[in-house]
């Protein structure tokens, strides 16, 4: 197959053909990444502990939906992203992209997934070239899998005009001379130039004041239309999360506590750990305001994290069996949908407050 | 969830991506539109280049260095070999040898137009070898990291524990004296700064998100390195050469004073200083006339090294 060829299916598939298959089977599944980053000392450079930025994560993005990855600095939501673009490669763990293995017999390889999959970062500045017209960064994805060069800058301009940049005014341009929206948006054209079935976002707005936030995320959503895409959002900013996912994932410390839809988690947090979260947001009622932090200290160091439950050190219905046993991740509202990793969930594990064993919580 | 539905506002004035107008012809538009040209990082760093007389003043004597020394046969009044027993250490302004004769006789204007031949190609092929090998290391080095860059960096240190003129006559005496093994001397001492100052850079780059991004594209390493890498680099890896240029003359000046670089008859620079100190208590002035020429080229090279670091150091 000619370069060209491969470029017109990719081009073709998030209309017909991608769809009508993605119905059957999760878009991406993970199973079991995980990532510990070497801590070197020692006289000889050695290996002496290991971060466990991600520690066995799993979970499913269905097309055609957002997933929202929340947690506090730290727990690893951007590893987990870095790790699915093989930008770090992982330690551990299974990664099938709309039904194909990475790294699998008759699977797929990491350029085609990068094909498939691309990222958007938080640091719209740090994320561009500063040497290279923003035109000639979002040509040069197409250029690598082989689009001649005038068709790439051909689809540029027409990216710089789906992300509402006029092409003739901005194509030429360098980083510096661009406001932080602007960048951010010629990042997200650069993301799209492959033409993606999945986006990961981390953090892609984030660092933008409120009303270009706001923009920004109008502008995802309309693309998600326009160009039938997959988001995995991640973000700390739980109203913007809520915003635009269709469900949510929550992290601490390298792990999954819950994930579910968006409405049922945001309503009715299962894991002590979402409920602090979702009660760290400040209120727009000054009467209501709270004085009390819903979470009082740091994080344990993911070098050493605590056994059992990860959150039993500022969990405040931590009991014994939590320390010796780390919680599943078990679903139980909304047909299973809604998933939490708390013994207090779990019937019969042995804490005061689960449901005795044989009976649905 | 007020305030989440507040976000999505449909008619947000500040949003001028919300309303999607169709597009108008083409040829309106063309017309109405103002194209953006773009000011190229490289044609704003020659902008501020020319607004900076030093800079300019010393490319202009480089410049000019560098044309008489190609063209020394056409410009050069004498030959720079024929001797005059009779004539000898002729000082300057003497009729038919405006910057009079050294200790043979022979004329001092030609023989130092002739010596900035050899003095200019000793200084700067070195550097430019020294750019290639050592920028290729250093981007290696720095890029792949890890037990590369170990390899790399710790075999630089071993040669760059040695003083670089004590390394360069180490490595010339070794290998006999003559304008190539000079040449080879001075590479072999150039590069491990050169590779020093492109991996910390290389590294430095390397950290940027730019760099991921076009990872997550699915290019190949050369390829990331080449199109996003090496536009970063090269800047400030010139500018070091730059002044490396200086470095490079006075220490192949230096390898021919003490006999390692050019041998005689040639004309070179560091061997007319060399061979004319012991007129120094006859006629001064002459005798100075090679080390000013040394002098002036370096310094010149300096100074345009400096003029382009502040025209290329822009926090942009």
């Amino acid at each position: 197959m000619t370069a060209a060829a491969r470029m017109e299916k990719v081009a073709i598939a998030p209309d017909g053909g991608a769809l009508a298959k993605s119905s059957a089977q999760p878009l991406l599944i993970v199973r079991n990444l995980r990532k510990y980053f070497p801590v070197k000392g020692g006289l000889l450079n050695r290996s002496v502990a290991q971060v466990k930025a991600v520690d066995g994560v799993s979970f499913q993005v269905m097309a055609g939906e957002v997933l929202g990855i929340v947690g506090e600095s730290g727990c690893g939501k951007s590893t987990t992203a870095r790790l699915l673009m093989h930008l770090l490669t992982p330690d551990e763990g299974e990664v099938i992209f709309d039904g194909l293995g990475l790294g699998a017999r008759d699977g797929m390889t990491v350029k085609e997934l990068r094909r498939n999959a691309q990222m958007v970062f938080q640091d719209s500045y740090a994320s561009l070239n500063p040497r290279l017209p923003v035109e000639d960064t979002i040509a040069f994805g197409p250029m690598v899998h082989g689009l001649p060069r005038a068709e790439a800058k051909q689809r540029a301009r027409g990216l710089l005009e789906d992300v509402g940049l006029a092409p003739e005014r901005f194509g030429r341009r360098y980083p510096h001379e661009l406001s932080g929206g602007q960048r951010q948006r010629i990042n997200i054209a650069r993301a799209l130039a492959l033409q993606p079935r999945l986006v990961f976002l981390d953090e892609a707005v984030s660092a933008l004041d409120k009303s270009v936030e706001a923009q920004v995320l109008n502008l995802l959503v309309d693309l998600k239309e326009e160009f039938n895409l997959t988001y995995v959002f991640i973000s700390h900013d739980l109203n913007v999360v809520h915003y635009i996912s269709d469900r949510v994932l929550v992290m601490y410390l390298g792990k999954v506590v819950e994930v579910g839809p968006v409405g049922s988690v945001y309503s009715r947090p299962a894991h002590p750990y979402t409920r602090a979260l979702l009660s760290s947001q400040p209120s727009m009622d000054p009467d209501r305001r709270k004085t009390e932090p819903p979470l009082s200290g740091d994080p344990p160091t993911p070098i050493n994290p605590p056994s059992g439950c990860r959150f039993r050190t500022r969990c405040a219905f931590a009991e014994e069996i939590c320390g010796r046993v780390e919680p599943p991740l078990l679903g139980f509202g909304d047909a299973g949908a809604h998933q939490s990793a708390c013994h207090m969930n779990s019937a019969g594990s042995g804490h005061s407050l689960a449901a005795p064993a044989g009976t649905a919580a | 969830m007020t305030q989440v539905n507040a976000v999505r506002r449909p008619a947000n004035p500040l949003d001028e991506t919300r309303d999607r107008t169709p597009a108008p012809p083409a040829a309106a538009k063309e017309s109405a539109v103002v194209v953006y040209k773009g000011q190229s990082y490289w044609s704003n760093v020659g902008r501020r280049l020319r607004s900076d007389p030093t800079t300019v003043v010393c490319g202009l004597i480089v410049l000019a260095i560098i044309l008489v020394s190609v063209f020394a046969p056409l410009i050069a009044p004498m030959d720079p070999y024929q001797a005059k027993m009779l004539g000898r250490l002729a000082p300057i302004g003497t009729a038919g040898h405006p910057l009079g004769t050294d200790e043979l006789g022979r004329d001092m204007l030609s023989r130092l137009i002739y010596g900035g031949r050899i003095s200019l190609m000793m200084g700067l092929t070195p550097v430019g070898v020294a750019l290639a090998v050592g920028g290729l290391l250093g981007v290696v080095a720095g890029y792949a990291g890890g037990w590369v860059n170990m390899m790399i960096m710790r075999f630089m240190d071993v040669f760059y524990a040695f003083p670089s003129i004590m390394l360069a006559i180490a490595i010339s005496g070794a290998l006999g004296a003559g304008i190539g093994n000079g040449m080879l001397a001075l590479t072999l001492v150039l590069i491990p700064s050169i590779t020093r100052v492109t991996e910390s850079v290389t590294t430095q780059v390397r950290a940027y998100d730019f760099v991921d991004a076009a990872r997550a594209t699915g290019a190949s390493t050369t390829r990331v390195i080449v199109t996003h890498v090496l536009s970063n680099v090269l800047g400030p890896i010139f500018i070091f050469a730059t002044s490396l240029v200086s470095v490079s003359i006075i220490i192949a000046s230096g390898l021919s004073f003490l006999g390692l670089g050019v041998s005689p008859p040639e004309a070179d620079w560091g061997l007319m200083l060399s061979t004319l100190r012991q007129a120094i208590y006859i006629n001064p002035m002459l005798c100075a006339l090679p080390g000013i020429m040394i002098f002036v080229t370096s310094l010149c090279f300096n100074l345009m090294s400096d003029g382009l670091r502040s025209a290329m150091d822009v926090r942009l």
